[in-house]
């Protein structure tokens, strides 16, 4: 398992928390109890299982979604 | 293509913007309605395209958001040919979230600032032991690392030669340069002022002490209350229930006007934003004031506290004992100065170090025949003088008499708290020191101020005896003190003020007095910033600066306010507009979406006021 922290660029609406927490729980390897969405930090942070899923497509998810992805930062837990 | 929209969202805007103006223009000046009509068209479709492509992401993902219902408004404003409604609609909402997103990042600024101090690179010494610059996420812990004159100290660590003062007020928020030599500890996001130095690492990153504070304030600014968390929980049904009541409205009354403007009013913005706004301002402006709260639950409890409970020592006191107050009787008072240094460096004795700072520089001489008296003090003979230096009953014992003035010194100094140090020479009373721990300086105007903020008890636990408690209680003006404590004699103290009902605040430094920390509603560590107390306490006040306390309590009821007045807002605007939309004819979908853009700025701004909060 991999903790991952994703910096996202400015999140305004309340709303799009939920679009991205329920589109980052929908991938299958993703700790979903871990997925914590920071409005105003504007950061996901989550844990995911490395052998299933890659940090690249996580971004990907939800840069599809419309949100910009800064920069993230992978470690061992 | 969907990206691509996504990221010109502002140009879209601002094209959007120009239609519609040239659409009006053309309308009022020259006449067109065709040229009107259609520049309207056009900009409400460029218009509704990213609105539109971020409500079917929320939909893919099972959510209903706002943008799902203002699309379907537009949608419907354009099936009843209303492209005037529609054009200005999605305007508003566009220009609305680009000034959301403009006034957030103001409302964050106070901890950006703070996150940005992060080091993001090092000079690492690489296999052939030259320095090169890498990424700060490179670093390990063990590395050699090289920090020159002017640059942020990468990571936490332990200095291995070279010298220089560094300017630690990123995290102790005291601006005086500290010296650091070989084996200095250093940390992580304090500045190299002068000199080079080279340190191995011993913490990275999210570990170093500064990466803490840093994720704690984070977490703090995005932690929920109760309150939040049921505003949460609302808005996620309280979207989808604004769609059905439209269907619903739309079906019965056939009046398709009527079902869009609702979709636009049931909007939920500012309701949602409001909170977690005020909090980030609060917590930010305290992280620039060097108080670290962590999260809005401690804010909504700080703000309507009763009683604050102090640990003596080290919080309202100084916590290092000195001469406070002297006395000297007779002649040759330098050759008993002398006498009682030379006695008391041979002690370690608490009260023996305060007399030799005091004295300072003097001529020692050889000490020979000493004899520690317990609870009494020491005997000895000096230069053939028979010494003694020790409290009144030492004294008493052996035969000093005490003149009416010395006895009447004796008393008023045990009144102010001090422990006495009575030097005689061959039975004679010379010297008279009054021992205590100094309170620190401001204490007094700051619980001034705290009782201004209408706390209503002031109470200071300690261990030290009743008399030297009573005596600090009473310079202080506090409500209560009690002396002789434990530290589990202070957690139960503070578990039978909680089980009274009371909101209580602990303030230690956070070392012995953990359980009583963890125990109160709040615990707010005088932590230097390195230690322990970050974690286990609620409120932090950094550089253990009391004087930050005032500030903290007054600005944690000024958030609290803040809050209020944002709910206030947020659901005065609904009523409003639902009201107006009832009974009067005056709110169609334009307007709706006006003041509903107008709210969310509102409470944006009124929670960009706690940034500039300060204490009067």
């Amino acid at each position: 398992m991999k903790k991952a922290t994703i910096q996202l660029g400015t999140l305004t609406c309340p709303s799009c928390m939920q679009k991205i927490d329920n589109a980052v729980k929908a991938l299958e390897g993703v700790d979903k109890e871990s997925v914590n969405v920071l409005f105003n930090s504007s950061k996901v942070k989550l844990n995911f299982d490395d052998a299933k899923l890659s940090i690249e497509r996580i971004e990907n998810a939800i840069t599809t979604m419309g949100y910009e992805v800064k920069k993230s930062q992978v470690r061992d837990m | 293509m969907q990206i691509f929209i996504l990221k010109n969202k502002n140009k879209i805007t601002l094209i959007n913007g120009i239609l519609i103006a040239i659409g009006f223009l053309s309308k009022w000046i020259i006449g067109n309605e065709k040229v009107f009509a259609w520049s309207l068209i056009i900009a409400s479709i460029l218009g509704v395209m990213p609105i539109a492509i971020q409500a079917y992401q929320a939909l893919r993902v099972k959510v209903i958001s706002v943008d799902v219902l203002v699309t379907l408004a537009v949608a419907g404003a354009f099936i009843i040919k209303n492209y005037e409604e529609a054009a200005i609609v999605t305007f508003l909402f566009l220009f609305g979230a680009y000034l959301e997103q403009r006034t957030l990042n103001k409302t964050r600024s106070a901890i950006k600032e703070l996150t940005e101090m992060a080091p993001e690179s090092a000079l690492k010494q690489m296999e052939n032991r030259e320095f090169e610059e890498v990424d700060v996420d490179e670093v390990d812990v063990g590395d050699i690392l090289l920090v020159k004159t002017g640059a942020k100290v990468p990571v936490d660590g332990t200095v291995l030669s070279g010298e220089g003062s560094i300017n630690e007020a990123s995290i102790t928020g005291e601006s005086l340069p500290v010296e650091k030599e070989k084996d200095s500890d250093v940390y992580a996001g304090t500045i190299l002022d002068n000199g080079t130095i080279q340190i191995v690492a011993d913490r990275v990153g999210e570990d170093t002490t500064f990466g803490k504070i840093i994720e704690l304030v984070e977490e703090a600014q995005d932690s929920k209350s109760e309150a939040e968390r049921f505003i949460d929980k609302f808005s996620k049904y309280y979207t989808p229930a604004v769609l059905i009541l439209a269907l619903v409205v739309g079906l019965f009354t056939q009046k398709a006007e009527l079902a869009i403007t609702i979709l636009v009013l049931g909007c939920p913005g500012a309701l949602v934003i409001g909170v977690p706004v005020s909090n980030v301002a609060g917590i930010g402006n305290g992280a620039r004031n060097g108080i670290l709260l962590k999260g809005s639950e401690v804010i909504s409890d700080f703000s309507s506290l009763d009683t604050i409970v102090f640990d003596k020592t080290g919080t309202l006191t100084v916590g290092n004992p000195s001469v406070a107050e002297k006395q000297y009787y007779g002649d040759n008072i330098d050759e008993a100065l002398g006498y009682l240094a030379s006695v008391e460096r041979e002690s370690d004795h608490p009260l023996a170090k305060a007399v030799l700072e005091e004295i300072g520089e003097t001529a020692f001489s050889p000490v020979e025949n000493t004899e520690v008296i317990k609870g009494g003090g020491i005997v000895a003979d000096v230069n053939g003088h028979r010494i003694a230096v020790g409290n009144v009953a030492l004294m008493e014992k052996e035969n000093v008499k005490p003149d009416e003035k010395a006895r009447a010194d004796i008393a008023r100094f045990e009144k102010s708290g001090n422990s006495l140090v009575l030097t005689s020479v061959d039975g004679e009373l010379k010297i008279m020191m009054g021992v205590r721990d100094q309170i620190r300086t401001g204490v007094k105007e700051d619980l001034q101020k705290l009782k201004k903020l209408k706390v209503k008890n002031l109470v200071m636990l300690s261990g030290d005896n009743q008399g030297t408690v009573d005596a600090v209680s009473r310079e202080l003006g506090l409500t209560e003190a009690h002396g002789n404590m434990l530290p589990e004699d202070k957690s139960a103290y503070i578990k039978k003020l909680i089980d009274q009902g009371q909101i209580v605040a602990f303030v230690g430094d956070g070392v012995n007095d953990s359980p009583s920390l963890a125990l109160a509603n709040i615990g707010i560590a005088m932590g230097s910033g390195t230690d322990v107390a970050i974690e286990t306490s609620d409120v932090v006040l950094m550089n253990s600066d009391f004087s930050r306390l005032p500030h903290a309590l007054g600005l944690t009821k000024a958030t609290a306010r803040n809050m209020r007045q944002n709910i206030i807002i947020a659901v005065g605007v609904v009523l409003v507009l639902l009201s107006g939309l009832l009974f009067s004819e005056w709110v169609n979908m334009s307007v709706g979406m006006l003041v509903h853009e107008a709210s969310i700025l509102a409470v944006i701004l009124n929670g960009m006021r706690l940034l500039r909060y300060k204490l009067r």
